[in-house]
């Protein structure tokens, strides 16, 4: 087996990052020399009154380079939570409101979920009196609710916590469900026999057993929620990260619209990151 | 009226029919008592209720009639006075060694503070020989360890009846030796009452003072209380030189092959059969009622000395 690593020297880990960071570069130099911003006729002379109004548009619009969006990235990182006024925020004020609203809405759904899946699992009779609503209201769109949030709640900032709120419950019901229905009836009679009260049996025995599958329901509504803030704040509007890519679009300032994009990929990686250590400090062999 | 310390009185398991059919009657008429400080197995090919009896025994099934009452009180759901050793070990596999014995131990004593609840358990663990292994989890251990766990989580708790289901069914020969030992050696220092399924033969005369032996299912019957005679302390390498050693496996095995299927339940609920007939094969020969055992002299028929019933599942 041990034919690779004589032929390459290096490990399986060190070739993959050596072919990332060259895929990387490839991609970037290709979309660099392919997508220079159009230099403006006649770069030296005085613009006329006309093409200092059309700033170019003469040509076809080009995507900025990315060595634009390094240059913007480095200058919004250096001072991410600056605050000069409603309509220019830095990127980290704009992270945070976000991060606020899918944690909130994040961490209400989950103390509902938890214990109502633990309920739907353990009881058979609540799993089919229940599970005609949950099928109805599970594929709705998130963003569907919104008018009648905003509506009911009339607060832009609530009803934005509630679509994250509604969006996160049901992988997080399910499973919770699921998780502890199919604990091993042998790990209940061992509760049993030792003569474990239903509230002990549920955190002492239940709880660990179907752990993992939780954190399972629990990674997939983070990520579904961090997916919805987005277009949530597009519609709600005011701050947020969605909001910014939106605002930037309408500003025509796609430097920073690529750049927050990045971001948003960033920030959902470590919000699934950090998921994902918890999941493997429950998870167990059997 | 009886003062055994666990008494089964009139015990059936049925199930209901389909449509049209009569109840399916697994087992009936099943009655008998343990004396406290006994170790007695129950024999039985799969499919006569063993099993049941043994979970109704510990709370976790029930019988569809009859009762069982242990010191006086009448057995309804489990208890810590009871403890299981289950086939398939049943550790939480969460749990490290010592914290799945820790979890019996401070289930028993609620009162102890920590430091006394683990070095309870590590008390255990050194009587079966894991005291090395104490961190790791049930998946890091052989089957034979984990049994060896399950074996010390259950006496851990000083339960007054243990009852023990098929717990070496799982393990190869060998293994199953060893932890036999440790289980005699266990035993021998707490006395409690113990009552173990078994499908063999050998482990069954190894360690029982007693063997219920069951009739086929359906309509099972506990039909023998066959009272194993050798002396004690026993040990695996010497018992098999005892003079009586074959008489009572050839009876054993004899019962298991021909009369388990032969004997018919009504015969015996006619005879006013209720307890089971008590039987010593060693002064059975002189009496010889049965043909059979009769004819099972110091020559022992090779067919017979060469079965044993292994089967991975049990009803």
């Amino acid at each position: 087996m041990d034919r690779t690593t004589t032929e390459w020297k290096f490990s399986l880990n060190v070739r993959a990052t050596l072919l990332a960071v060259l895929i990387l570069i490839a991609g970037l130099g290709l979309w660099e020399s392919l997508h220079q911003v159009p230099a403006l006729a006649g770069g030296d002379s005085q613009l006329s009154e006309y093409e200092q109004l059309m700033a170019g548009a003469g040509e076809t619009a080009k995507v900025p380079p990315p060595s634009e969006v390094l240059i913007r990235a480095w200058e919004e990182l250096s001072n991410p939570f600056y605050d000069a006024g409603p309509n220019d925020k830095g990127i980290g004020i704009q992270l945070g409101y976000s991060l606020y609203r899918v944690l909130a809405g994040y961490l209400l759904a989950a103390a509902i979920a938890i214990p109502m899946g633990f309920l739907i699992g353990m009881s058979p009779l609540m799993y089919k009196a229940l599970n005609p609503y949950i099928q109805v209201l599970r594929p709705i769109s998130p963003l569907a609710w919104m008018p009648l949030a905003l509506f009911i709640i009339q607060d832009s900032e609530a009803s934005a916590i509630f679509v994250i709120f509604i969006c996160s419950i049901w992988p997080m019901l399910l499973n919770t469900a699921f998780g502890v229905a199919g604990v091993r009836e042998d790990w209940v009679n061992v509760a049993r026999t030792h003569e474990l009260s239903p509230m002990k049996t549920a955190f002492k025995v239940i709880l660990p057993a179907a752990a993992p599958t939780i954190l399972t329901g629990m990674r997939i509504s983070i990520g579904i929620a961090w997916l919805v803030i987005v277009a949530a704040e597009m519609l709600v509007g005011g701050t947020g990260i969605g909001y910014y890519v939106w605002n930037e679009w309408n500003n025509l300032d796609l430097t920073s619209v690529i750049f927050s994009i990045l971001m948003i990929g960033i920030v959902g990686m470590l919000l699934d990151m950090s998921l994902s250590a918890v999941t493997r400090l429950v998870t167990y062999e059997e | 009226m009886s003062h055994a310390f666990v008494e089964v009185q009139q015990a059936a398991k049925r199930f209901p029919g389909a449509k049209g059919e009569p109840d399916l009657t697994v087992f009936e008429n099943v009655s008998f008592q343990l004396e406290k400080g006994e170790f007695v197995c129950i024999i039985g090919h799969s499919g006569c209720g063993k099993s049941t009896i043994m979970n109704s025994l510990a709370g976790l099934d029930s019988f569809s009639e009859g009762a069982m009452v242990m010191e006086g009180k009448e057995i309804d759901g489990p208890g810590l006075e009871r403890g299981v050793v289950f086939q398939n070990y049943s550790l939480l596999p969460w749990l490290s060694t010592l914290e799945n014995v820790r979890f019996g131990v401070r289930a028993r004593w609620k009162e102890w503070d920590e430091a006394k609840v683990t070095e309870h358990s590590l008390e255990y663990l050194e009587m079966v020989g894991l005291k090395e292994v104490v961190d790791r989890k049930p998946a890091q251990l052989s089957g034979g360890m984990r049994q060896r766990v399950s074996i010390a989580r259950a006496f851990a708790t000083k339960p007054k009846l243990l009852l023990l289901d098929e717990p070496f069914g799982a393990l190869d020969a060998l293994t199953r030796g060893v932890i036999q030992d440790e289980l005699i050696k266990i035993w021998t220092r707490d006395r409690q009452t113990v009552f173990m399924i078994t499908h063999d033969v050998d482990e069954a005369i190894l360690l029982a003072d007693r063997i219920f032996l069951m009739t086929n299912g359906p309509e099972a019957r506990v039909a023998e209380a066959v009272e194993i005679d050798l002396p004690r302390p026993r040990e695996r390498a010497k018992i098999v030189k005892h003079p009586n050693f074959y008489k009572i496996r050839n009876y054993l095995v004899e019962f298991l092959i021909n009369r388990s299927a032969t004997m018919d339940p009504a015969d015996l609920d006619r005879k006013g059969l209720h307890y089971p007939r008590a039987v010593n094969p060693v002064d059975e020969e002189a009496t010889a009622t049965s043909p059979d055992s009769a004819s099972a002299q110091d020559a022992p028929d090779e067919k017979l000395v060469n079965f044993t019933p292994k089967e991975a599942r049990h009803g």
